[in-house]
């Protein structure tokens, strides 16, 4: 079980791999320590010292410049040393593989992992392999999951709209490929929230998904009606002609949130994009940059939702080698 | 041993009378005041009106620059810090309940050079205590206290502000008491 490796012998957290079977206590746990890292950016001085001393390695092996700069910077404004590999073009392209590479940065004393990898598990696999002081942090897996980003959703939401339980929440586009969204699922299903919609074309959503509690539909103006929260989601480029879609104009035509469409939602409705936006294929350029787009606050709220699960987790790593020592 | 307490409004009347003596004596002008939270934003909410300070309150949340982070960890639903007004070139007057190790002194200090570089900083506390670990020492207190081994004195609060010593062997009996008198 993925949850179980998740923490450590005294129940904290010691990386952070998946939402799945998390419970709400945790979740708002994670929000409110960053609800207290939010103000550290309006300071002279954006740092505070809490992970001063620890190192922590960036491992990339997808691109990804926003998720790669905002746990950068978020592992900086915590005082940690931070390295950002990206092992498309270092290690593995000499053949290294993937645990020798682990291991010798483990040797180089690296306390926590951030890695960003094409196939699914790939960070669970990392951490079942680690030492028991490093931590590791998935920043987006194949399509398993994206917890940190669904996390600074949730936190974007709890921001605005305050309580979860009664929102209407409709997450539109290539569900059956994202990562983000299964991750959303997750978390909007552990904060209770009562109405969980899904938006796409047939062939972008997974077999099966109407037995999971959520309400599919296959209209945007009728999926979109009186909701709250709209979670757009990126149309990855390979899917945008051929098996899953006739072309992206006809995407466009049918899924593309526009401000008309909007209108069908609650007037104080938010629109939220994990980014980067293909404007004119999901997204309309006047809604993305519209009054009711959080998509830049999203952005700021990941760094503070970053420094807080890099925080929880390096604590645990601290207790590990504390333990270790004493043994 | 709680007996021999003053009572907290005459502690809180020394430490202002000292207060106002220092910043008498080291003709500080429109000085600000910064609470740390918890215990301390409590005493600094009484004395920012008495002292006449002109801006608001600052509170300072120390959790981020704890030295025994690695120890206790994160806090959740920490209050943060907040101080509104300029660090810079200011007069500032750092307010706690009780000064015992130093640490939490050392950590707030730390803080308040993130935000800027005062002038200078006068420390007053409720109540210095021995035990020392660290050279920091208060400029202005309410009294001056040494306590037995295992003793620790503590203020609850904010409504009412209580301060009381208790001993560890006696922990759990003074809770109960005090659930009692509620």
């Amino acid at each position: 079980m993925i949850r179980d490796i998740q923490f450590d012998d005294a129940g904290r957290l010691r990386h952070f791999l998946t939402l799945e079977g998390l419970a709400p206590a945790l979740l708002y746990r994670i929000m409110d320590t960053a609800e207290s890292f939010v103000s550290v950016t309006d300071r002279q001085i954006k740092k505070v010292p809490l992970l001063r001393g620890k190192t922590i390695v960036n491992l990339f092996f997808e691109n990804s410049t926003r998720t790669r700069t905002t746990f950068e910077l978020a592992a900086k404004r915590l005082s940690a040393d931070v390295l950002s590999i990206n092992i498309a073009t270092s290690a593995t392209s000499k053949g290294e593989g993937l645990l020798d590479t682990i291991w010798n940065l483990q040797a180089m004393h690296v306390d926590m992992f951030v890695v960003r990898h094409a196939h699914s598990g790939a960070a669970h696999f990392i951490a079942q392999h680690v030492e028991p002081h490093v931590s590791v942090i998935n920043a987006g897996d194949g399509r398993h999951a994206h917890p940190t980003q669904a996390m600074l959703d949730m936190f974007t939401i709890r921001r605005i709209k305050g309580d979860f339980t009664p929102l209407s929440v409709a997450i539109v586009g290539d569900i059956l490929h994202s990562r983000v969204a299964r991750s959303e699922i997750h978390a909007l299903k552990i904060l209770g929230v009562s109405d969980i919609r899904v938006i796409a074309p047939p062939t972008l959503l997974p077999g099966g998904i109407e037995q999971s509690g959520l309400r599919v539909f296959h209209d945007l103006d009728a999926g979109l009606r009186d909701v709250d929260v709209v979670i757009m989601l990126r149309l990855q480029r390979e899917r945008m002609s051929g098996t899953f879609l006739p072309s992206k104009q006809e995407y466009y035509l049918r899924f593309g949130l526009t401000e008309a469409r909007l209108r069908q939602a609650r007037p104080d409705a938010i629109v939220m994009h994990p980014g980067p936006i293909n404007r004119g294929v999901e997204i309309d350029s006047r809604v993305a940059d519209g009054v009711q787009s959080v998509i830049l606050q999203q952005v700021g709220y990941g760094i503070a939702i970053r420094m807080a699960i890099l925080s929880m987790a390096m604590h645990s790593g601290d207790a590990a080698a504390a333990a270790r020592e004493a043994s | 041993m709680s007996e021999s307490l003053p009572r907290l409004d005459e502690l809180l009347e020394r430490l202002e009378n000292d207060m106002r003596v220092e910043i008498e004596k080291r003709g500080l002008s429109d000085p600000v005041m910064i609470g740390v939270l918890s215990g301390g934003a409590w005493i600094a909410q009484q004395l920012h009106g008495r002292l006449a300070i002109r801006e608001p309150l600052g509170l300072l949340n120390i959790n981020f620059y704890r030295d025994d982070f690695s120890q206790i960890g994160m806090h959740p639903r920490v209050t943060p810090s907040k101080l509104p007004f300029r660090v810079e070139g200011r007069n500032i007057l750092l307010i706690d309940d009780v000064l015992h190790t130093g640490r939490t002194i050392r950590a707030a200090l730390n803080e308040i050079f993130d935000y800027g570089r005062p002038a200078q900083v006068v420390l007053g506390v409720l109540v210095a205590r021995d035990g020392r670990e660290i050279p920091v020492q208060a400029d202005c207190s309410g009294m001056r206290l040494r306590l037995e081994q295992g003793q620790k004195i503590k203020l609850s609060g904010p409504e009412p502000l209580e301060l009381f010593i208790i001993s560890s062997s006696n922990i759990h009996e003074k809770h109960e008491q005090k659930l009692e008198e509620r």
